[in-house]
């Protein structure tokens, strides 16, 4: 993993160990990443599962992979093809959901853009040839490498995504809960949803960069379900999916980072255990 | 085209793969359970990745995490049906074990450290089947296509009305664990020939489409079957021809333009399955 005479490994000495984390540049963007995503994940995720769109939201997560694709193929940098591509996906999602059709069909509609999407980065990967050694980074991300330069595009992103859905907050929760009575009462409900799902696409795109297209969705949906099963209260459900979602971050970081495994899977393995835990404590 | 053994393969195999998924596709769309399909799907990656991780037969591992994903997600919900939120979480779990398995595998049994046992659970091998391969898809595909028509018009009374069906006395739990084990078989099945990633377009666009086109459900599923297989047939033919398009994205993207051309055709709006409450 790192250089051997440097990198000492996991000793006794915690406080050791835990200073040692922030030894390396490449680590101390890694944790800063992680904790932008995380919290930008919780916000959105905490919305998404309220509003029931678990599955327009991982279908949102993988359109990120055929966008990162289609870019590395036409050379244009990365960031573009995941921002232009998911936002697309998330107009395409805004209407298959406004022709408010059974939820069979709606579904059948969301579960084609998602094959098609995967299809097509497919296609994407095999013309560039870079079969082998880009699509693992594509699909469940890598945390080493980040620069600089991108942990600050994520700060900027995550203000902006943070800073609009707090200021929609209200009317988006109300038009969430009960959509019939917020469009009676003037909420204008549908352009809510399409901005919501832009704004779920945007940090998708952005998170998608660091935990790979297939684990964003980990970060999005486990953390919010958990804090939706503890609490119905909006705020401070809030606040513990950002919470939930910030712990396993760093948690996972700190465990890949003294293990040869990959860091998507200590982050969904401690989401998903901390939401077995408490299905089974609030059963 | 016919000349090539592997083609003949592929077609062989193809045929009964998208025949077996255009039929369990057609309920899992009637019955709102096109998440549940998607969550299978990379249950069955993680499946095949867990079993190549470990040294075991592929396939069994594939078919024992789908069918076991199945029924944990009959299992988890009221009347065998679990919300989204709970299928997400599994699911998003599932990937991260995927990913564990990934990295044991490509660190520790190939040692090459490249992905190409991931890259071909994930987008398939249909090109690469081999004449025992093809026997046993061609056998489950059978199978399971028999299963779903055996249990056919109690299913279809369950999904179309889940409380008069139960009154009635069908077992309609009991049929909703079968059909999740039997999606399960049909993941499993089609993840060799198109992948993990992509056979959720073959379970959903054939039978989208199939509803927009007719509200009868036995017709449904006819057209449901035959445009699968259609779409296999018209997308292996293209990455024939067009050697640069692997053929699981030709066979998603035809059956996807299948079913974007019906979008625009008005349909008879029928109240039962039409929920006007969203």
């Amino acid at each position: 993993m790192l250089d051997a005479a440097v990198f000492q490994g996991l000793s006794w000495n915690l406080l050791d160990d835990f200073r040692q984390l922030f030894t390396y540049p490449f680590m101390v963007n890694a944790l800063e990443a992680g904790t932008i995503v995380a919290v930008m994940a919780g916000v959105t995720g905490w919305f998404m599962v309220l509003r029931r769109q678990a599955f327009a939201g991982h279908t949102l997560s993988v359109i990120a992979f055929p966008g990162a694709a289609a870019a590395g193929w036409a050379g244009v940098p990365l960031a573009l093809g995941y921002f232009g591509f998911c936002g697309a996906g998330a107009l395409v999602l805004a209407a298959i959901a406004g022709t408010r059709r059974s939820l069979g069909a709606e579904s059948a509609a969301i579960g084609s853009l998602q094959a098609l999407a995967l299809a097509l980065g497919f296609v994407f990967v095999s013309l560039s040839h870079s079969i082998l050694t880009g699509l693992d980074s594509l699909l469940f991300g890598t945390f080493l490498g980040i620069t600089r330069s991108q942990v600050l595009v994520l700060l900027v992103v995550a203000v902006a995504t943070v800073a609009v859905t707090a200021f929609a907050a209200r009317p988006l929760f109300f038009a969430s809960v009960d959509s019939d009575v917020a469009r009676a009462s003037g909420v204008p409900v549908r352009l809510l949803g399409l901005g919501f799902l832009l704004v779920l696409g945007l940090s998708v795109a952005e998170t998608s960069q660091i935990t790979g297209a297939l684990l964003v969705f980990a970060l999005l949906v486990t953390p919010a379900a958990t804090a939706h099963r503890l609490t119905p209260r909006p705020w401070l459900g809030l606040t513990l999916a950002v919470a939930l979602a910030l712990a396993v971050t760093w948690a996972g970081l700190a465990l890949a980072y003294f293990s040869i495994y990959p860091v998507g899977f200590y982050v969904t393995s401690l989401s998903f255990g901390v939401y077995v835990l408490v299905r089974i404590v609030t059963r | 085209m016919f000349a090539q053994e592997f083609m003949r393969n592929a077609l062989f195999a193809g045929t009964f793969v998208g025949l077996a998924c255009g039929l369990v596709g057609y309920f899992v769309v009637l019955r709102a359970q096109v998440f549940a399909g998607d969550a299978l799907s990379h249950v069955a990656f993680t499946g095949a990745l867990g079993a190549a991780a470990l040294g075991l037969d592929l396939l069994a591992g594939v078919f024992v995490a789908t069918i076991c994903g199945g029924l944990l997600i009959g299992l988890l919900g009221e009347r065998a049906r679990a919300d989204d939120v709970t299928i997400g979480s599994l699911f998003a779990w599932t990937l991260g074990l995927g990913a564990l398995f990934l990295a044991i595998f490509t660190t520790q049994r190939s040692g090459s450290g490249n992905g190409a046992a991931g890259v071909r659970v994930l987008f398939g091998s249909i090109f690469g089947l081999n004449g025992h391969d093809v026997r046993v898809s061609v056998a489950i595909a059978l199978a399971a296509a028999v299963a779903l028509l055996a249990i056919a018009r109690p299913l279809l009374f369950s999904s179309l009305d889940e409380g008069v069906a139960e009154a009635q006395g069908v077992p309609v739990r009991a049929l909703g664990l079968l059909f999740l084990a039997l999606l399960g078989v049909v993941a499993a099945e089609a993840t060799q020939a198109i992948g993990a990633l992509l056979l959720l377009g073959l379970l959903a666009a054939p039978a989208g489409a199939a509803q927009r086109l007719t509200t009868r459900p036995w017709l449904g599923l006819a057209v449901s079957a035959a445009l699968a297989v259609g779409s296999v047939w018209l997308g292996l033919t293209l990455a024939y021809v067009f050697p640069s398009i692997p053929p699981s994205s030709a066979v998603i993207g035809v059956a996807v333009a299948a079913y974007a051309v019906t979008l625009p055709s008005r349909r008879i709006v029928h109240g039962s399955i039409e929920s006007t409450t969203r």
